[in-house]
């Protein structure tokens, strides 16, 4: 196999875009996996789109108005559901068809060729540039090092709020402290992998993850190795066939989902439990 | 009361005239109780009476609208219990957990030190001993590396307890922790917060539906009903089928006849 692609800048761009956004994402996946929360993600990946393209109508960089849009979802969805004033499902509901109108909206109130606003439905990780890689770096060092400074806060929170409230752990801080990093991520990973399609970059891994281990940092280690295999991989079939870059990225994080479902261990236990329950019956 | 003996046993929790509502619902109207340091309190009553919210206001997790709580010492306002909240162990009914959680016993047991650690401190050592001790108290050692989520409800619940010893609290706040348990586990629970409670004379709320535990564990009965304090006092005075009657809105005979096949069970 010829290598010497790996010399051009834009593929070295894009591979170093793939580390940080697939750690990045897959790290914001566990919470969400974790959370039972996987709505909120999803809005505001949806609400980050409408955001992006508000700022490519209005003029301004998409990237501010996709994190602003996100944490403004955030805002409004996560308290919400927080205190179960509205069914998840109901408000995500509403949230999302509004903010894909709003995009729509936008979109068609733009002036001259869309294909800028089309690149932000499904990215383009092939032409990421320095700055792009900056912004990802600095978000993915971010999320990295919250984990690692808050393990236990986030361990507490992420299995029972409410308990970890009442031992005295400011849950809600932690909580919210979560969201405000799902937005950035979301914000940082989109012009690489698109504002339709992030939300699979975050939630694939992660779901893979929960089906192999029964530990917290584990989970968090084979996640970012997920997202990073991902995105490497579609990076490859991307270039081979010519296809969109966050197409092949989402397919294959979906496949590896679908891989750690057919062998995970946790689903082995239960035959494992019904053979023992036939052997005790014979 | 004799103002000697009030002295020789301290005060640690004083609710006076606690109002607390959620949105249109008011939970307590107007409470007043006074536990002593040690003393070990049931609190029974209907559904929606206002008992979780009151060990609520203990903790510091509800919000008064009205009235004052002192609790060790500390004046409760909105938005300062998390100091509080270290102190005071809180035991809820058994929760349902995913059985793929990713979280080992041994884990969710140092949750209970998570508070007292503070941030940006790592367990150590000690901390680990704390939680080791805990956990062969109520007798989860050979199931501490388990995952959470495969172990039934009953042995959930003594994690549970042990989670709340690890946290060394000074007060022991218990919501209804054998509700949804099979007879034995509920038995073992019970039995395991006498002990704890007699060991350490720790001071205990101790909510529940299972009149049958009252007499064996508590020193004090509060019997709650619409948001307020019906009566207190023994359990001997207070259990008794007029109280009960009153208590729940049913005849006496029927409480009579039911209480007595229940005694035969």
């Amino acid at each position: 196999m010829d290598f010497s692609i790996l010399t051009y800048p834009f593929m070295q761009n894009a591979l170093i875009s793939g580390l940080l956004g697939g750690i990045a994402c897959a790290i914001i996946g566990v919470f969400v996996v974790l959370l039972h929360m996987p709505f909120i993600g999803v809005c505001m990946s949806h609400a980050a789109f409408a955001g992006a393209l508000l700022g490519l109508w209005l003029g301004f960089n998409p990237l501010i108005g996709a994190f602003a849009f996100s944490l403004g979802a955030a805002a409004v969805v996560g308290p919400l559901a927080d205190r179960g004033e509205l069914n998840p499902e109901t408000s995500v509901g509403i949230m999302f068809s509004l903010m894909l109108g709003l995009a729509f909206l936008f979109m068609g109130l733009m002036s001259g060729p869309k294909s800028q606003a089309l690149e932000l439905l499904w990215g383009s990780i092939l032409t990421n540039t320095r700055s792009d890689i900056v912004v990802l770096a600095v978000v993915a060092v971010l999320v990295v090092g919250i984990v690692i400074i808050f393990f236990k806060e986030i361990q507490a929170v992420v299995f029972q709020r409410d308990m970890a409230r009442s031992v005295g752990i400011p849950a809600a801080v932690i909580l919210y402290g979560i969201l405000f990093m799902t937005g950035a991520t979301i914000t940082a990973s989109f012009s690489s992998i698109g504002g339709l399609l992030i939300f699979s970059l975050i939630l694939n891994p992660a779901a893979a993850a929960y089906q192999l281990t029964y530990n917290l940092k584990r989970m968090f280690l084979i996640a970012a190795a997920f997202g990073v295999l991902s995105s490497w991989t579609g990076l490859l079939f991307s270039y081979l066939f010519n296809v969109p870059s966050g197409a092949t990225i989402v397919i294959t994080s979906s496949l590896i989902f679908m891989l750690a479902v057919i062998f995970s261990p946790k689903r082995k236990m239960k035959r494992w439990q019904k053979k023992s329950l036939l052997e005790k019956a014979s | 009361m004799g103002m000697t003996e009030e002295s020789s046993h301290k005060i640690s929790i004083d609710i006076e005239n606690a109002v607390v509502s959620y949105r249109e619902d008011v939970a307590l109207r107007g409470v007043s109780l006074k536990v002593r340091s040690g003393e070990f309190v049931g609190i029974i009553g209907p559904n929606g009476a206002g008992k979780t919210t009151l060990l609520t206001v203990v903790n510091g997790m509800g919000r008064l609208v009205n009235g004052r709580v002192n609790v060790l010492g500390h004046a409760l306002t909105s938005g300062n219990g998390h100091a509080l909240r270290k102190k005071v162990g809180y035991v809820a009914q058994a929760q349902i957990i995913d059985p793929r959680m990713p979280i080992s016993v041994r884990e969710v047991a140092m949750i209970g030190r998570c508070g007292r650690l503070g941030l940006f401190h790592k367990p150590d050592k000690r901390d680990w001993e704390i939680v080791d001790t805990a956990l062969d108290l109520v007798g989860m050692t050979h199931l501490a590396q388990r995952p959470i989520g495969h172990l039934s409800g009953g042995e959930q619940q003594r994690v549970a307890v042990a989670r709340c010893l690890a946290q060394e609290p000074e007060i022991f706040l218990l919501d209804e922790p054998t509700a949804s348990l099979d007879w034995k586990a509920k038995t073992d629970i019970l039995e395991l917060v006498k002990r704890i409670h007699d060991a350490r004379k720790l001071t205990t709320m101790f909510v529940t539906h299972d009149l049958s535990a009252l007499p064996i564990a508590c020193d004090r009965v509060v019997l709650m009903k619409d948001g307020f304090i019906y009566d207190e006092g023994s359990s001997a005075d207070l259990l008794t089928d007029d109280k009960l009657a009153q208590l729940y809105d049913m005849p006496v005979a029927e409480v009579a006849k039911r209480r007595g096949e229940a005694a035969l069970i």
